[in-house]
């Protein structure tokens, strides 16, 4: 299967590749998370009890409060973070989070996210083109 | 490319030292983002900062901006603090764990080291230095970012922490969002058809027009309210409202200042309005109704109550006793709580047995390790927003008004 690109606005942070993570559902690292144990713990949550770690997130919007700017660079400091984020719309916390905290993220793409990408994909974020490749069967 | 001036060029540069530079750069990836043509000046900032969200990383960022003389770290505008993560004087009743404890001791450091007034509130436009139409500002709390926005007219983006505090170095902040008047203009309407009567109403009424909202950029647009609300309940509704919706404006029609009537907020016709009836406000409180009546602890907080609450909160507990087995929590700021003593609120509430918090605000004090530490599982309050933040605390949260929470806090179940 051969490689698709998913176009966003331009984002913030580092080019990265890894595994999706994928939920019509929205994002806040204060109301959705157990930084701790790095599982999403907010039981209402699509993704409830699923390890966040290391993946690529693709969720629709971003929710909550304005901790997630602090949030994001401590969870990368003690390994608790997303690899990237994938979001339908981000606010202005998301991507001061991702700013401070060196996360790749990308949003408003041509199409919804989270119906583009689905859970176990492999994809690579590149953030300075505002571009997602989600790699076919068998693609490094 | 977001467009600078000279003297942002020079710290862009470092003339005016490294803390300023880092700040310009980070101003400049979240103004790209967003697509900002220039910087706008801010009077004031309002700083968030509590160690369970900066973590030892923030922190250490913080300290190493101290690190640098005086005039290259200190802030270039007023800038003030949220609520912090720790009442030190009540530190050992409620069981905070102690390594949070001494981290906000550093914490407290670093801002006062960089100039920062240490005002520990989230009502800061109540009790510190209200906000005035058309200012720009950095505000860094969802409630606050509303209040400020909505009811005053100021215009702030949602600043968080790190955001605020490249603000505070710099006195500047990207020109996008809600510092723009295109974005400032109503995309969805609601019409009450009740009013709501309690705070926690209020707050209900928030939340429903709150959860509707499909991102930061939905400004929602009330109407059918009939006399204006107090500051109390426009705070409850705000803080809800950006809690659930995540974002930082809503127009009420004949009481916000930006909101004479409906032709100034929508360009044409505007669209049709969604209602809210009296069934929509119960059916928030039915949805954090538990099943059965146990309760561990009462917390009145998010926001921050005002000298009124604190007031109600006394008069309700006075000459009643707080159940052992249950423990009750009311959360004010420093110049609020200072009144209360003096005027003998605090007394009155503490002789009941609840417990007066000076400077936090419950959910921003590592609420999970507290709940651990304390065995604390089902939580009551009038406060939609908290509510809504703590289920993902492992709390099971009960939404009440200020009478049910107190009412059962001294029966020691929920009546």
């Amino acid at each position: 299967m051969a490689d698709r690109i998913l176009r966003g606005h331009v984002g913030i942070g580092p080019k990265v590749t890894g595994e999706a993570l994928v939920a019509d559902d929205n994002f806040s690292a204060r109301y959705d998370l157990d930084r701790l144990e790095g599982v999403f713990s907010r039981p209402t949550h699509k993704l409830a009890g699923r390890s966040y770690v290391g993946r690529v997130l693709a969720l629709n919007v971003a929710k909550g409060g304005v901790a997630t700017a602090w949030m994001l660079r401590e969870m990368a400091a003690r390994g608790m973070c997303p690899l990237a984020l994938l979001l339908n719309f981000a606010n202005p916390i998301m991507a001061q989070g991702a700013a401070f905290g060196g996360v790749a993220l990308i949003d408003r793409f041509e199409v919804d996210i989270t119906n583009a990408i689905r859970t176990g994909e492999r994809v690579t974020v590149d953030p300075e083109a505002g571009a997602v490749t989600v790699h076919g069967r068998g693609s490094r | 490319m977001v467009k600078l001036n000279g003297e942002e060029r020079a710290m862009l540069a470092g003339e005016l030292g490294e803390p300023r530079k880092l700040s310009m750069e980070h101003i400049l990836q979240v103004g790209g983002f967003f697509d900002a043509e220039d910087l706008v000046e801010v009077s004031h900032v309002h700083l968030m900062a509590d160690t369970e969200s900066t973590g030892e990383a923030g922190l250490g960022y913080l300290e190493m901006l101290g690190a640098y003389p005086e005039d290259e770290r200190r802030v270039l505008v007023p800038t003030v603090t949220d609520p912090l993560g720790c009442d030190f004087a009540k530190a050992d009743r409620i069981n905070h764990p102690r390594e949070f404890v001494a981290q906000e001791r550093r914490l407290s450091a670093a801002l006062r080291n960089l100039g920062i007034l240490i005002t520990q509130t989230c009502i800061n436009y109540q009790t510190i230095l209200p906000p005035v139409l058309g200012e720009h500002l950095a505000y860094g709390d969802t409630g606050s970012s509303i209040y400020a926005n909505s009811v005053m007219g100021a215009r702030t983006n949602f600043q968080g922490g790190p955001s605020a505090l490249a603000a505070a170095l710099t006195g500047r902040v990207p020109r996008y969002g809600f510092h723009l008047d295109e974005h400032r203009r109503g995309t969805n309407l609601w019409e009450l058809r009740c009013r709501p009567e309690s705070l926690s109403d209020w707050g209900a009424a928030g939340a429903i027009v709150g959860r509707a909202q499909s991102s930061y950029w939905e400004v929602p647009v009330i109407v059918g309210v009939d006399g204006a609300p107090t500051s109390d309940q426009l705070k409850q509704f705000g803080a809800a409202l950006a809690s659930f919706g995540s974002t930082p404006l809503f127009h009420m029609v004949g009481v916000t200042p930006e909101a004479p009537d409906l032709a100034s907020v929508f360009e044409g016709a505007p669209p049709d309005a969604a209602v809210i009836a009296r069934a929509d406000i119960d059916g928030v409180y039915s949805a954090y109704r538990p099943g059965d009546d146990k309760l561990d602890v009462v917390v009145f907080a998010a926001p921050q109550l005002s000298l009124v609450e604190m007031q109600q909160v006394g008069l309700l507990l006075r000459d009643r006793s707080v159940h052992p087995d249950v423990t009750v929590l009311a959360a004010t700021s420093p110049e609020i709580k200072a009144a209360c003593d003096r005027m003998g609120i605090t007394g009155t509430i503490e002789a009941s047995g609840a417990v007066v918090l000076e400077g936090v605000c419950f959910y921003q004090m590592h609420a999970r390790e507290i709940g651990e530490a304390n065995g604390w599982r089902r939580l009551m309050s009038n406060s939609a927003k908290i509510v809504n933040i703590l289920g993902g605390y492992g709390y099971e949260p009960v939404l009440g008004t200020m009478e049910h929470c107190i009412d059962s806090a001294v029966a020691g179940r929920i009546v």
